[in-house]
């Protein structure tokens, strides 16, 4: 017998988890507004312009995070390559933004100020329908979703894996983003596309504007959690899990990895797609240095700093490092790639479970002190993992 | 040009009086004018003197070695500073001579005036050489037909007089008599420069609507004559673009030899790898800034010196990062990566506040520096040529460590099967340790070969990074053979993509091809042979 | 359980997140008056961007030195977008909205300006921009203090083709696929069909950004040069590639009175990484070089190089002046006067007094901001790379010129000079 999805999706996060949502909801579409809205500058709970941005933007790479950790901290898939989607997710919003502007551009034109000046007298064709909302948001999901089914079918199919998947996710990314530079592919070159004017009539500065973005934003953030908390205590969860710890043993009892592969790798890069769209109108840029490696490895390290295997964790760890860059850059900006660096070196070695983990561990030990010294099983698995297990056993300890 | 080219054919007349005057003062004078047309006129006296005076100072005008101090014409020579006009050394040395600039008209003018005077020189190395460089800068040179008929009659020698006859019958192209321009063009077919064939073609050409060639017969004696030429030009170009691939497949090798041995043994990938080849490059600027400080007259040998300390410079780094890092992480080859990544990062910004964000200067040492030249249009370069055979000494001696000694077949045992080698008995902590040492110090090698041809900055070790990793995984994990066809096949095949589509393209394609053929293989080029289930 | 708790504790950190934003808005001081500096200090730019924000310090101390502006001191405001083109924007934003700076000086790529563009349109900032540029852009809230196309590239391609310059009749536009070389190569391909150069004697070529490997594209230079008349090169290769380029080029026994090459990005700062004696002869066009000889030109030099021992730049002893950082020098000077003209620092009077305002500039020329298009008027020198690598002015102008932004060679700009 089937569970219907409705029961399923509340058995799955629980009434506590429910309570969390709705305050996270109340927080991005209530009280934010209002704190952004009805309080003057100056007052000491007044939320900025500025701070609406960074949140949003922050709130955009934790989708990316918790995308990134469903497929490495779930499925033992590391990717360098996230960015691409991320960017392809952008690009195809940004192709609609950039149709809004419609004739306020410098040379007064129906086409993009680029086209125009590359000589170019009508659209591409792969521009067709880009100035329908509906059909931008479809791509935005649809083309990263697309590429991700072809790239990982093949890639899956030969059973290609651990370091050897993340080199070429990353000849991917690099290959992508040196075709977005150039100009003749029709999509701004360097410059990417910006100063964008308006969505679905409403002017992109304009306060509502924001706000809106940015309670999309929240929202996205929080059907990602709940979807990745929905599927991972599913039984596919279960599969994937098993796959990442040990794939051949899941072979040899008789399931194919392929398409609990293929599925979360597509999902991942959907939901990185979505992200891209919110995030480019927050920041009115989009350029082809969002494919870059580094880019790429950095969604890495937030998931990794936060807490590979859990849901949470990422959305920590994209903040943590995002807050702390824009106010190292700020203070210390000579010393930011050390903090960078460091951080990358200090967590992989001590943090191996991320904050998260640490969390966990310190109030397990103190759980443990009044009743016995030794420390709780699960947190000690979750320290040493086996080499074979190159994701770590993490998501046993939190996520259960 | 037809100006300096009168003032020759009287320099000719000059020569034969051998008139001794003294350096008129005035043309002096105007040498040190800010003016570029005064400075034209006061060469052409000087040509027109043409006397030893005279051709001391223009020697040192092509050299930048004539300066102004003062009110006074000097001519800088190491330590001393001369006076132009006499050739005496100037006691007190004037402080700061500033030096005299030509621009590039004026620097022709000086050259070929130089090299007319030279062609009947006494001396026979002097005639060949400037025989030689009239034969790229003569351009049509009517002008110098009586000259050059003067020089042919005088020359003896073999070398010379073919030189000659070419350089008579590029001369002779502007001449009104049809046969002697037929004549000239027949000449001319025996001839592999692309100089030649421009001026051939120059020929063909149409003026609104007549050809620049009145004759029929000649224009097409010229069309036969380029066919000539561009069949024997095909083949250097050829060689030429063979070459460039070679070069560029070599560099990678150097690049990714390293990480070919790192990644094998410990199943490791490397992201600070780049900055190793950082460390290197830097050892050669360290060590050319110790040699013009210290040993100035060896400055041309900083390369050689370099070479050691890049590896051991980058080797420490290495097993450094291996003792404090790596080592923790081994069998969580995702996590090393990250791990390294950090590291890099770090790198970056310590090289950044120790050398400053800036790119710094490495210059090719002379001997490396200007080309082989093969053929009229085939040149090749001594840095990459030097460099070409540096990757191969550097691979015989890998190959001889990892086949011919003991730390070498414990690497291989390592790489191999690292339980049943700890089994045997092999320390493989501290083989893991010197295998990383050895791997960053090639890196540091090649850090060496590429601050000879590219940027030295903080920043340099990124660009090769992706580059790297793509020649390790397709040639195969820790397969020496694999690294090393994986690394020319993708020079060659680079090169060849960018000579028919452009260098974006090319890049992408090949990044296209990597990606579909690890579908294929999985293992690389070359697998390591045995049963695995993973 | 554990899972459902930190949903909760994300809850809770949100809302702090949030709050530390709105918290963290600094107080206004009234006794200053805030300068943003907006250059990358890290990732790729830092090369090239360093030295701006060290100008722009210095001549900030410089006007404090004489009493500030209005009578206050200026304080400067440094943030790193450590070239990240949205990190650009962000920062942006928060100088204008939090710091409160009256005016910003930075940015060098075109994405880095055109990323905060919105930013200063929305929150009527003053950007001052004082890099060399393609032009195709007039805002109102920017001032562009470095070269449009025709103070640049224009004169430098009629110097190619007159006598004294070679009387080049073949031209190779090589440049990094990007926005610029693109525009500019647009432009010089327009020019040179006006001055009756055929289609086939100009070829086009394209590398990416940081390519190295130059062999191929001196080999086809060398083909093309081979085939005809008189070749010269015009280079808009992005700063990092120009020491490989360069290299292989002088290696390669391309000579610059065979092909001479001119750059447009290629100043004493890039020359510092190169080993200039292959390169003696090839050519650059700019608006200012350290070589120019005048009073103004020596204090500007001196002041920077004590400026460099005082703040500890690496071998301070070997620091070198150029063009765009003589632009933003220029800039934060007019800057100054104007809002002493206007007597406020509201961004709208700042802009109505910047026009027509002047300034005795390091070029030895009086600089004038243009009434209307908010470029300055420039003078355009051409010089050889010297074996120090340095420039030696071979061409210059007799005085300066004023921008067209709007280049006349780009087909639907008639009429767009002004804003």
């Amino acid at each position: 017998m089937r569970t219907p999805v409705t029961v399923k999706l509340f058995a799955g996060l629980g009434p506590k988890g429910w309570l969390a949502v709705a305050l996270a909801a109340l927080v991005g579409w209530v009280l934010v507004p209002m704190a952004h809205l009805l309080l003057p500058e100056g007052h000491p709970l007044h939320v900025s312009t500025y701070a609406i941005t960074l949140i949003g933007k922050i709130l955009c790479y934790a989708v990316v995070a918790v995308a990134m950790d469903l497929i490495w901290g779930f499925g033992g898939i590391l990717s360098l390559g996230h960015g691409v989607f991320f960017a392809l997710g952008g690009y195809s919003f940004g192709m609609y933004l950039m149709r809004q502007i419609g004739r306020e551009g410098s040379y007064q034109s129906d086409l993009p100020d680029f086209m125009v000046f590359l000589d170019w007298k009508e659209l591409p064709w792969y521009w067709t329908g880009s100035d329908h909302f509906l059909w931008a948001l479809f791509l935005a999901v649809a083309v990263p979703g697309l590429i991700a089914w072809i790239f990982g079918y093949f890639a899956f199919r030969s059973r290609i894996k651990g370091v050897y998947f993340s080199i070429i996710t990353q000849a991917l990314t690099y290959a992508a983003m040196l075709f977005f530079f150039r100009n003749e592919t029709g999509f701004g070159g360097n410059n990417g596309f910006t100063d964008f004017k308006r969505i679905l009539g409403y002017s992109v500065t304009a306060p509502e504007t924001r706000l809106a973005l940015f309670g999309l934003s929240v929202a996205l953030l929080l059907g990602a959690l709940i979807l990745g908390r929905v599927l991972i205590a599913s039984k596919f969860g279960k599969v994937l899990t098993a796959i990442r710890d040990s794939e051949s043993r899941v072979m040899f009892i008789g399931y194919n990895p392929l398409h609990y592969k293929l599925f979360i790798w597509t999902l991942s890069a959907m939901l990185c797609g979505l992200a891209g769209a919110l995030y480019v109108p927050q920041v009115g840029i989009i350029n082809p240095s969002e494919m870059s490696v580094a880019n790429s490895i950095e969604i890495a390290i937030w998931v990794a700093v936060g807490g590979r295997g859990t849901l949470i964790g990422p959305v920590l760890g994209a903040g943590i490092v995002n807050l702390s860059k824009s106010w190292f850059t700020t203070s210390f900006p000579e010393y930011w790639l050390f903090f960078l660096g460091l951080l990358f070196i200090l967590v992989t070695l001590y943090l191996p479970q991320g904050v998260v983990g640490a969390w966990a561990k310190l109030r397990s030990r103190k759980a443990a002190k009044p009743a016995a010294p030794a420390p709780a099983p699960s947190v000690k698995a979750a320290a040493t993992p086996e080499p074979e297990m190159p994701a770590g056993s993490a998501a046993k300890g939190a996520s259960a | 040009m037809k100006r300096i080219f009168l003032l020759l054919s009287l320099v000719l007349g000059l020569c034969a009086t051998s008139v001794r005057a003294d350096v008129d003062p005035a043309a002096l004078k105007a040498l040190g004018a800010d003016d570029f047309d005064a400075k034209s006129g006061a060469i052409a006296t000087l040509v027109a003197a043409g006397d030893a005076d005279a051709r001391r100072i223009l020697t040192a005008l092509s050299d930048d070695a004539l300066a102004v101090a003062g009110e006074r014409i000097v001519i800088v020579a190491g330590d001393q500073v001369l006076d132009a006009a006499t050739g005496a050394a100037i006691k007190p040395t004037p402080a700061s001579p500033e030096s005299i600039s030509l621009n590039n008209s004026l620097r022709q003018q000086v050259n070929s005036a130089l090299a007319a005077l030279r062609l009947l020189s006494a001396d026979r190395a002097e005639r060949l050489a400037s025989a030689k460089s009239l034969l790229s800068d003569m351009g049509e040179g009517a002008t110098l037909l009586p000259l050059l008929d003067k020089a042919l009659k005088q020359e003896q020698d073999g070398e010379i007089k073919p030189i000659l006859v070419q350089l008579r019958a590029q001369a002779s192209l502007a001449s009104p008599d049809a046969a002697l321009r037929l004549q000239a063009v027949k000449d001319l077919s025996n001839s592999a420069s692309p100089a030649v064939k421009a001026l051939l073609l120059g020929l063909l050409e149409k003026q609104g609507d007549t050809f620049v060639e009145p004759d029929e017969k000649v224009r097409a004696e010229a069309q036969f004559a380029i066919k000539a030429i561009d069949s024997r030009l095909v083949w250097s170009d050829l060689s030429g673009r063979l070459f460039t691939g070679i070069s560029l497949g070599s560099i990678l090798l150097l690049a990714a030899l390293g990480l070919a041995i790192t990644y094998g043994v410990m199943g490791v990938i490397n992201m600070a790898h780049g900055e190793l080849l950082m460390v290197g490059a830097y050892s050669a600027y360290a060590m050319q800034g110790l040699f013009r400080s210290h040993l100035p007259d060896y400055v041309d040998y900083y390369v050689v010196a370099a070479v050691p300390v890049a590896f051991f410079a980058a080797a420490l780094v290495g097993m450094a990062m291996e003792r404090t890092v790596i080592r923790h992480l081994y069998g969580r080859p995702l996590e090393t990566l990250l791990a390294t990544w950090g590291l890099s990062l770090v790198l970056i910004q310590a090289a950044r506040l120790l050398f400053g964000a800036q790119n710094v200067e490495v210059a090719n040492p002379a001997w490396m520096s200007g080309g082989l030249q093969l053929a009229e249009n085939l040149s090749l370069p001594w840095n990459r040529l030097v460099i070409v055979a540096f990757s191969g000494f550097v691979l015989l001696v890998v190959w001889l460590m990892m086949n011919k000694t003991r730390l070498g077949m414990f690497v291989r045992a390592v790489t191999q099967n690292r339980p049943m080698a700890g089994c045997v008995g092999v320390p493989t902590a501290r083989i893991d340790t010197l295998a990383f040492g050895i791997g960053s110090g090639i890196a540091g090698l090649g850090g060496v070969a590429l601050s000879q041809i590219a940027n030295v900055g903080p920043d340099m070790g990124q660009g090769y990074i992706v580059d790297s990793f793509m020649v390790v995984v397709l040639g195969g994990v820790g397969q020496l053979a694999g690294a090393v066809w994986a690394a020319l096949g993708l020079g060659v095949v680079t090169k060849f993509l960018e000579g028919w589509a452009g260098a974006v393209i090319a890049k992408i394609l090949v990044l296209v091809f990597i990606i579909v053929f690890i579908q294929k293989r999985p293992q690389g080029l070359f697998a390591l042979k045995g049963r695995f289930v993973e | 359980m554990q899972n459902r708790r930190t949903f909760l504790k994300a809850a809770v950190l949100s809302a702090s997140i949030a709050a530390i934003g709105g918290l963290s808005s600094s107080a206004y001081a009234a006794d200053t008056i805030k300068v943003g500096i907006l250059h990358s200090l890290s990732g790729t730019m830092a090369i090239s961007e360093t030295a701006l924000k060290e100008t722009a310090l210095m001549t900030i101390e410089e006007i404090n030195a004489k009493g500030g502006v209005l009578g206050k001191k200026l304080e400067p405001v440094v943030v790193d977008p450590a070239s990240d083109w949205p990190k650009f924007a962000e920062k942006a934003r928060q100088l204008l909205s939090q710091d409160k700076v009256a005016v910003t000086f930075g940015c060098w790529t075109s994405v880095s300006r055109k990323s905060v563009l919105p930013v200063y349109k929305e929150l009527n900032g003053l950007l001052f921009y004082p890099v060399q540029y393609e032009g195709e852009e007039l805002e109102k809230n920017v001032f562009y203090t470095g070269a449009a196309p025709n103070q640049q590239a224009i004169p430098a391609v009629e110097y190619l083709m007159s006598k004294e310059g070679g009387s080049a009749k073949r031209f190779v536009l090589l440049g990094t696929d990007y926005v610029y070389p693109r525009t500019t190569n647009k432009i010089l391909r327009a020019f040179l069909k006006s001055k009756g150069v055929a289609d086939a004697d100009i070829i086009e070529e394209y590398t990416p950004f940081g390519h190295s490997d130059y062999q191929t594209i001196i080999a086809k230079i060398k083909k093309f040069a081979g085939e005809g008349k008189k070749t010269a090169v015009i280079s808009t290769i992005n700063g990092d590639s120009n020491v490989p380029f360069y290299k292989e080029l002088g290696n390669a026994g391309l000579k610059a009175k065979d092909v001479p090459v001119v750059a447009f990005s290629v100043g004493e700062e890039e020359l510092r990484g190169v080993d200039a004696k292959p390169l003696v002869g090839h050519l650059a066009a700019w608006n200012y070089f350290m070589t120019v000889k005048n009073p103004e030109n020596e204090k500007f030099i001196k002041m920077y190089r004590d400026w460099a021992k005082k703040a500890k730049l690496p071998k301070p002893e070997t620091v070198v002046t150029n063009d765009p950082m003589e632009a933003t020098y220029v800039g934060i000077h007019m800057w100054a006067q104007a809002v002493e003209k206007a007597k406020s620092t509201d961004t709208d009077k700042v802009i109505a007094a910047m026009a027509g305002q002047t300034f005795k500039a390091p070029s030895g020329f009086t600089l004038k901001m243009d009434e209307t298009n908010h470029h300055l008027h420039k003078p355009v020198f051409i010089g050889e790379i010297k074996a120090d690598g340095q420039f030696n002015t071979v061409w210059k102008t007799k005085g300066p010129i004023r921008a067209q932004p709007w280049s006349p060679f780009i087909p639907g700009n008639e009429g767009k000079q002004k804003l």
